[in-house]
């Protein structure tokens, strides 16, 4: 097995070089060299540690965990999400302060945008998502993950497809896809790091101790699968030169409308939500040391969302060129998912049933709790949205941009910054965070800063909407377009302190999670239970 | 295979088959018998790490 990843890793840089020596563009060559550079420094890196594929952070452990690639991607995460934010907030400052874009090609908002998606979502949310489900497979498994270096090779392998992306992006080459951009190569180089992936998963479900599969799993495994499809299916293209970035999708037309949103509303449903909702399931009853409110009703929950995410991908087509049929289609099945939405939200919620003290006393279950209020609150408003009605005044609004960012700010931040407060001291060998206190900081900080940011698209968007379709008495337009952006800049502005709060609440961590690394731990009043008050 | 074979197909059997996939689901989730099996299965992330 060794052998063999040495052997595949060898005719990776020899891929890599071939693509340089005959790139016809110099995007392309220096993609090529990165490759090289990946594949051989993974081979030098695997020959300083020998056999070693890394071992339990606690040393005392009974099972041969890995934690040292869960480890690496605790701080992967950390840092994509540092950057992601980040670049958010020069975006969003850009939208206020046209200026900022510096005139400059690499710096202009249609290159940074999908810098800043493709960083929180896919840098930031995929590490959390390989790396919680790395951790939860094997402890609910009782197992040590499949693979030895296979493990290694879908984190780090995951990464390079970000490094490839997100230069690609700055030096302008997109396939113009959203949340799809990458060219083909980083698709194919995206798509053998996902096979690899569903392996590892596979191939530690196969060797568990435990008889039943948990349904965390269950939601990791539906969002793996899902994803290669949607990928794959999405991605189809046919590049002009095999030694060239530029490529042309196979599908054209309404079809590739559909394709296009049948892949990237499924993007919402399976990769920021199926998969955080099996962090939900497992580090909700992990924090709040009880088992979820009903198992039963998350098997309903896990299949009944299944069954019905997939097709509600045409609401973002409404009133195009898409059949009518399909977009009641698409409108029906989105509003049916206020079902299994809620039913989710009410699973984790009710979890605490009994025990909501605890909320007073422990800010990382408070960061999954509002995690899962936002939850409820983003899943609703979407099925909203994709009412013919409603989205014939919220579509192409800003009222999109908020809802979006309640649900990735909300559930998909939140949630995924109480996983990482929850195991860093795991991970790390550490017997607690380095400061409590700064986790209930970073909640405010982001708490608040999402509040400002939804309010402000909320006002912003329902004004662009009716300022947009508004008539004078002799039926023209009421306002041109250069007005409604005028009337969007208070609103740009609050969202930009939103998102700068949210931004410092990121910082707050990444310094939190360093010193906890480092062993140290903050001098600070404790959080004492009402017990507890009682004797102190 | 024509649009309207594969519609009809789709409208009927399509959806026959997943309502009764997920009766099926709804009967696995809430048997009485399996209570027992699915309190186990919410307690396994609580075992010793």
């Amino acid at each position: 097995m060794y052998f063999i990843t040495m052997l595949l890793l060898g005719l990776g840089a020899l891929l890599g070089l071939f693509l340089s020596s005959r790139a016809v563009d110099s995007v392309i060559a220096f993609h090529g060299w990165m490759l090289v550079a990946f594949c051989v420094g993974f081979i030098f890196w695997m020959l300083r540690r020998g056999d070693n594929t890394g071992g339990p952070a606690n040393p005392d452990s009974v099972v041969n965990y890995n934690d040292a690639v869960v480890r690496v991607g605790v701080v992967l995460s950390v840092f994509w999400g540092v950057v992601g934010f980040l670049v958010g907030l020069v975006i969003a400052l850009q939208l206020a302060y046209p200026a900022l874009n510096f005139d400059l090609p690499w710096t202009s908002f249609g290159r940074l945008r999908p810098l800043h998606t493709s960083a929180v979502i896919f840098a930031f949310g995929g590490n959390v998502l390989i790396m919680t489900s790395m951790h939860v497979v094997q402890r609910t498994c009782r197992a040590r993950i499949a693979g030895g270096w296979a493990p290694w090779f879908v984190l780090l392998g995951y990464n390079l497809f970000i490094v490839i992306a997100a230069s690609g992006y700055v030096l302008g080459v997109t396939q113009s896809k959203e949340y799809a951009e990458p060219e083909w190569y980083a698709d194919i180089w995206l798509t053998l790091v996902w096979v690899a992936y569903l392996l590892v998963f596979l191939g530690t479900l196969w060797r568990r101790k435990e008889p039943h599969i948990y349904v965390a799993n269950w939601f990791y495994l539906a969002f793996i699968a899902t994803v290669a499809m949607l990928h794959i299916i999405n991605n189809l293209a046919m590049p002009v030169s095999f030694f060239g970035a530029k490529s042309y999708i196979v599908w054209a037309g309404v079809q590739d409308a559909l394709i296009q949103w049948w892949y990237a509303h499924n993007a919402v449903g399976f990769f920021l939500t199926a998969g955080f909702l099996g962090i939900m399931y497992y580090y909700v009853p992990k924090q709040a040391d009880r088992p979820i409110y009903s198992y039963r009703l998350s098997i309903v929950h896990f299949w009944s969302l299944i069954f019905l995410y997939i097709w509600a991908g045409p609401h973002h087509l409404l009133y195009t060129a898409l059949p009518d049929w399909a977009q009641t289609l698409g409108m029906t099945f989105s509003i049916m998912l206020w079902m299994p939405s809620w039913g989710g939200m009410i699973n984790g919620l009710m979890t605490l049933s009994g025990a909501w003290d605890k909320l007073r006393t422990d800010p990382i279950l408070r960061l999954l709790t509002i995690s899962l209020a936002f939850y409820g609150m983003s899943t609703f408003e979407g099925p909203l949205m994709a009412i013919k009605t409603v989205n014939a005044l919220s579509h192409y609004t800003d009222w999109t941009i908020g809802h979006v960012h309640s649900g990735a700010l909300g559930w998909v931040g939140m949630v995924s910054f109480g996983a990482i407060y929850y195991m860093t001291p795991l991970v790390f060998n550490r017997k607690q965070l380095y400061s409590l206190r700064l986790v209930s900081v970073h909640f405010w900080l982001a708490t608040i800063g999402i509040v400002l940011y939804a309010a402000a698209m909320w006002v912003s968007g329902i004004l662009q909407g009716l300022m947009w379709r508004a008539y004078d008495s002799l039926g023209f337009l009421e306002y041109s377009f250069a007005e409604t952006v005028e009337a969007m800049f208070p609103f740009y502005v609050i969202r930009a302190l939103g998102g700068g709060l949210f931004v410092i609440g990121s910082w707050v961590m990444a310094y939190n999670v360093y010193r906890t690394a480092r062993g140290h731990v903050r001098t600070e009043r404790p959080y004492l239970a009402a017990s507890e008050y009682a004797q102190a | 295979m024509t649009f309207e074979n594969t519609s009809i197909f789709a409208e009927t059997w399509g959806l026959i088959y997943l309502v009764v996939l997920f009766a099926g689901i709804l009967v696995y989730a809430l048997r009485p018998s399996a209570k027992k099996k699915f309190e186990d299965a919410a307690r396994i992330p609580l075992m010793e790490d």
